[in-house]
């Protein structure tokens, strides 16, 4: 079956009444979550897994493309609106968006992000569904070798590329691979890290993990941060953008999807740095340089639209290898597999109707998003009004229903507990929560490559670099690995590069 | 002396500090505004902004008025705020706005003003929004 054919079925299937209703319900919460600060999509996803056990797989991962989507659309609008960015990866939006909105233009800054954002995710989404397919003829001719070394650059790019410090970040990955292990080992069949207690011997159950240190962590970490002086929304009407508006911001919304696709494709991807490349560009770029600084609508339009188009990349390597590269997308595949789908190559051929319903999700999602967010932007915000006790509260009641109902174990409960501590601890010391969880989710996986490979090579280390996909893509590990010395080097000889972003810019590299 | 006002970015709110600048000024007293929130949201619209403090600087500085501006925010809810701060400087007026509130709406969410008049060990004088 080709792409269209393909894509036309899944139409035919997201389409259906029952999965438009969880694709609006979906980009309803989505878009709720985006708006708030410090709730994301990969934990509301992470509590919604076990409401959704009952669901057919193809309505709950709709629901979930819409809650994606949704929360890229979301974090524009408290960025423009309240200069709090209500995701990482529109942090950038902030710089401009919020300059704009003090000039009275938060009307068009508030249209400029959410059509920037429906151009950059309908573009994306097609790009999706081109190269995905590609991508999976490409990866179904990987051996064990190259896939392990490919999911071994993922984590480490994710590790060291993202978040601020380098240490933190491996910290939290050895936590996150130390949790994955727990339970009995594959092979052998001996028990690792169970501590005697037959509990464990079934390992961590992911929905736990990602509810503790998302939902809990998060919790324990407002609570402890409770009172803060309150702001003021700038008001609003319903968005919209003049003639000269238009103009100035197709050009960026391209660029900004030009640049967020690879990067959100890339194992190392994430939001955040092509949201900042277009940022720069733009600003290099635009015929009214001094605007930037005081409001222009260039430094909204392009970050905005490249956070979507990596959006849609993002989910390009997890549908076409399994392989996630950021929060949300990693709380995904772990929903796959609790569905009892074996993620990976095979999936577009094994799950073909799913995938391609899912990916015409994303398109209907994203209109459904315009919809509700360039007429309701003003109403969204209000939710900003909510107070957080009551939130969290509800959340915790979330996540403790949740946890539970997974095995009916209240010694879940108490993992939930101690897991939900180290979240907090986590966000206390500044460890990033992305690495532990793809430590979690990927680390099992990536053990599995491994014994195989070995297997194959009958226990000789030189069996890993049996392939020359895996030896490339060593190489660039250790490009990554080298980068600090290398860097360090080049900047000896050069002038002092100024920091990228504002100290203070709000950047919160747990929030999603 | 002193006289606390209960402030908040409303009419009500503005209609309470208009009379407590009158009273002031007609016993020469201090006037202390009170304008708190709980801080337990990101956006809290009762919270009064720095442009708005400085207005009302300026007019209280116009008036000839010896004044206290206070921004308390520490989870405690407008009244116990209100009630504090006249406890604590002996107020001998505390002067609040008065919004409409339904009977129901009264049940479910409580009332400033009742607790303050009822609780408040100085008169209390409130006003009502033109």
């Amino acid at each position: 079956m080709d792409v269209w054919s393909s894509l036309m079925d899944g139409f035919a299937t997201a389409l259906t009444p029952m999965n438009l209703l969880f694709a609006v319900i979906g980009v309803l919460l989505g878009t709720a979550v985006g708006v708030l600060p410090g709730l994301g999509p990969a934990m509301t996803v992470a509590l919604l897994l076990p409401v959704t056990a009952a669901l057919e797989p193809t309505s709950a991962f709709i629901m979930f493309a819409g809650i994606y989507y949704g929360g890229m659309f979301g974090g524009s609008t408290t960025s423009i609106l309240l200069n709090t960015p209500g995701e990482s990866s529109s942090v950038v939006t902030a710089i401009e968006g919020n300059k704009m909105a003090k000039a009275g233009r938060a009307a068009q800054a508030l249209a400029t992000a959410a059509i920037g954002s429906f151009i950059a995710g309908t573009i994306g989404t097609a790009l999706l569904a081109v190269f995905a397919p590609i991508v999976v003829q490409f990866a179904v001719s990987l051996g064990a070798p190259s896939y392990f070394a490919i999911m071994v650059l993922a984590l480490l790019a994710v590790t060291a590329v993202l978040g601020s410090s380098r240490l933190r970040g491996f910290a939290s990955l050895a936590l996150g691979l130390a949790i994955g292990l727990v339970g009995i080992d594959s092979v052998t069949g001996q028990r690792r890290l169970t501590f005697g207690q037959p509990l464990l011997v079934d390992g961590l159950d992911i929905v736990v993990v990602a509810v503790a240190i998302f939902a809990v962590g998060e919790a324990l970490w407002v609570a402890a941060h409770l009172r803060r002086t309150p702001l003021h929304v700038i008001p609003v009407g319903r968005p919209w953008m003049g003639k000269k508006d238009w103009q100035r911001s197709w050009k960026p919304w391209l660029r900004g999807t030009a640049f967020g696709f690879p990067f959100g494709a890339l194992p190392a991807g994430g939001a955040e740095i092509p949201t900042f490349l277009s940022y720069v560009t733009e600003k290099r770029l635009s015929k009214h340089p001094e605007e930037f600084g005081k409001g222009a609508i260039e430094g909204v339009a392009g970050p905005e639209a490249a956070n979507n188009a990596a959006a849609a990349g993002t989910l390009t390597p997890m549908l076409a290898l399994g392989l996630p590269t950021n929060a949300t997308a990693a709380v995904m595949l772990a929903a796959f597999t609790s569905y009892g789908i074996q993620p990976g190559p095979q999936l577009f051929s094994s799950q073909g109707p799913l995938v391609w319903a899912l990916i015409a999700s994303l398109f209907i999602g994203n209109f459904l998003l315009l919809l509700i967010n360039l007429p309701l932007a003003p109403v969204w915000a209000k939710l900003l009004q909510l107070p957080r006790p009551y939130l969290y509260a509800g959340i915790l009641f979330f996540a403790t229903l949740g946890a539970y109902s997974v095995n009916l174990q209240a010694f879940d409960l108490v993992i939930l507990l101690v897991l939900g501590a180290l979240g907090f601890m986590m966000r206390r010391f500044g460890l990033p929560v992305l690495p532990l969880i793809l430590g979690v989710i990927l680390g099992p996986r990536i053990e599995g490559q491994l014994r195989k490979t070995l297997q194959l090579s009958a226990g000789d280390p030189a069996g890993l670099f049996s392939e020359p996909i895996a030896i490339v893509v060593y190489i660039i590990v250790a490009i990554i690995l080298a980068w600090p010395f290398i860097f360090k080097l080049i900047r000896r000889n050069g002038p002092a590069k100024k920091p990228l972003l504002p100290a203070n810019s709000g950047a919160a590299d747990y929030s999603d | 002396m002193t006289i606390v006002v209960g402030y908040v970015p409303t009419p009500e709110g503005e209609a309470a500090l208009t009379q407590a600048i009158a009273e002031a000024k007609k016993s020469n007293d201090t006037l202390l505004v009170i304008n708190s929130s709980k801080g337990d949201a990101l956006v809290d619209n009762r919270y009064a902004q720095e442009p708005d403090i400085q207005s009302i600087e300026e007019r209280l500085a116009e008036h000839g008025i010896q004044h206290i501006i206070k921004q308390p925010v520490r989870g405690h809810d407008a009244a116990a705020e209100v009630l504090d701060a006249a406890d604590e400087n002996e107020a001998n007026l505390i002067v609040i706005g008065l919004r409409r509130r339904s009977p129901v709406g009264k049940l479910i969410m409580g009332s400033v003003s009742q607790r303050i008049l009822l609780e408040a060990d100085c008169p209390v004088l409130a006003v009502k929004a033109d």
